[in-house]
């Protein structure tokens, strides 16, 4: 492990994703990357009596369904990583209490599960740890009542506004062989660009999001085609497209290779504003939908960054502008299969494409 | 490359060009449709009442009832706040709307309690309704009082 340039983090024996799980909401399911996602809630309340309940409870069973599809107990675990949108991210606290192993909890906003993958890759790298689980949720109702206003109020929402996700998504990253490699990692700075209105995150989370992409090419030397994808966590369409434009007009053109989690959730027609947002959307997409696509081979090089608007419902009605902050993690093929990437139906639907495009070359 | 070195003022100028904003147009229509039904239904209401052989002030109060139970229960089953999505003020304005900001967070924070969940969040949009109706009531008082 060695810092490379100014933010980034190059692992010299990159950690390795063994195991990746997600459970999402109705609305999520029947989007399409619906088919992906491991389970999904019967609805907003989980069979629990409270919204935030619900969260804790989803939490509670992803990490146990990323633990069963590699067959591991939670004792093999050295430490979990996680947080949430929830006040002093209850949500992850309170699940921990349920593992007999170390706990940090982070905020990141919405970048957390990218946060928590960083960290939890250096960890391992560095010797820290064998196995970590980084995870992260949000749940649509507890999060709007939150940071607006009641789910049933009637007030108008303007078309940039996002629909936060109810998800929640975990990996083990261990030092084992895996599926999917983490070469290098990015830390983002905190940006803010003056956007004050909480309704329009994906105005105010590109230009970390812009930053923190220029960052990673310049400490790496790279050029944007050595990926096959960026993708970024939550900026929604409004959010993509500014951050098109502020790499074009650095000389940097990433739209062919470019998209973002928040769009590619929903369906233009399930009436979800600009796109999915909150720390579950980069979350499910990525542990479900990235990670089998990356180690099947349609994807080899991806860099992924989670964006978070670091602000409070307080800050905002005092008139403060918002903060922003993206990670970056690097995801690459290993060319291995591990059992816990992918449902089975996903997994075998992959393969066979992979054995079709490599008949079709031979 | 280098940093990304907009000033706020450039940033806040590409934002309004990649921001979708709704028509005006539009939503003033909508608004006035919608916000226009409710009150044919309250006027509609209130002849049937007059019907009755009621007065016009007990028909009235009536009809400001049965609109606040109309508001509540589409609130309940979760109609009201999606008819807003496409009404905006037209559902705001009126007593339904009234009605709607009282029962939505009082179905919400039923969660925390009926203490200090339901009864202290209840008012957490129509207080400052409350708060400054009450105001200037107070101020017209002493208005009338100066003139008067």
């Amino acid at each position: 492990m060695k810092q490379l340039g100014q933010q980034t983090v190059k692992f010299i024996n990159p950690p390795q994703v063994i195991s990746s799980a997600s459970i999402v909401g109705t609305k999520e399911e029947s989007g399409p990357l619906g088919e992906y996602f491991d389970e999904a809630i019967s609805d907003g309340y989980n069979k629990q009596k409270t919204w935030e309940q619900a969260q804790m409870k989803m939490s509670e069973d992803v990490l146990n369904l990323v633990l069963e599809k590699v067959q591991l107990s939670k004792d093999q675990i050295d430490c979990l990583l996680a947080g949430d949108l929830l006040n002093q991210t209850v949500a992850s606290n309170f699940v921990a209490r349920k593992f007999p192993v170390s706990y940090l909890g982070l905020f990141g906003a919405c970048s957390t599960m990218v946060q928590s993958l960083a960290m939890g890759a250096m960890m391992i790298s560095g010797g820290a740890a064998n196995q970590v689980i980084s995870f992260t949720s949000s749940h649509y109702q507890a999060t709007e009542r939150q940071f607006r206003t009641p789910n049933e109020y009637g007030d108008k929402y303007p078309p940039y506004k996002q629909w936060t996700v109810t998800g929640t998504g975990a990996m083990i990253l261990s030092n084992q062989q895996g599926g999917v490699q983490i070469p290098s990692a990015t830390l983002g700075k905190v940006i803010d660009l003056g956007v004050n209105d909480p309704q329009d995150m994906g105005s105010a989370m590109a230009p970390a999001a812009a930053d923190t992409i220029i960052q990673h090419l310049e400490d790496t030397g790279r050029d944007p085609s050595y990926y096959d994808l960026i993708v970024t966590g939550d900026l929604g369409e409004v959010g993509k497209s500014l951050v098109l434009e502020l790499l074009a007009e650095k000389g940097c053109s990433i739209e062919d290779i470019y998209d973002d989690c928040g769009v590619m959730i929903y369906n233009s027609n399930q009436k979800a504003g600009a796109g999915g947002s909150g720390c579950g959307c980069s979350a499910v997409v990525t542990a479900s939908y990235l990670l089998p696509q990356i180690m099947y081979g349609n994807f080899n090089k991806v860099l992924v960054l989670g964006t978070g608007a670091l602000l409070s419902p307080l800050t905002s009605l005092q008139g403060e502008t918002i903060p922003c902050i993206a990670h970056a993690v690097v995801l690459e093929t290993t060319g291995q299969l591990t059992p816990g990437i992918g449902r089975p139906s996903i997994r075998s639907k992959l393969a066979n494409k992979v054995e079709n495009l490599s008949g079709n070359e031979g | 490359m280098s940093q990304i070195d907009k000033t706020q003022e450039e940033y806040n100028e590409l934002v309004k060009k990649h921001q979708p904003t709704d028509s005006k147009v539009k939503n003033f229509f909508s608004a006035y449709l919608v916000g226009g039904l409710i009150c044919l239904l309250g006027q509609i209401i209130i002849e049937l009442l007059l019907g009755t052989g009621l007065s016009l002030t007990e028909a009235s109060s009536y009809t400001g009832l049965i609109l606040i139970v109309v508001g509540a229960v589409l609130t309940g089953f979760g109609v009201y706040d999606e008819l807003a999505q496409f009404a905006g003020g037209g559902t705001i304005i009126p007593i339904t709307g009234f009605a709607n900001a009282i029962v939505a967070p009082a179905m919400e924070y039923r969660q925390e309690g009926y203490i200090l969940g339901l009864g202290k969040q209840i008012y957490s949009i129509a207080g400052p309704v409350l708060t400054y109706g009450i105001l200037s009531a107070f101020l017209i008082g002493v208005i009338k009082l100066l003139i008067g």
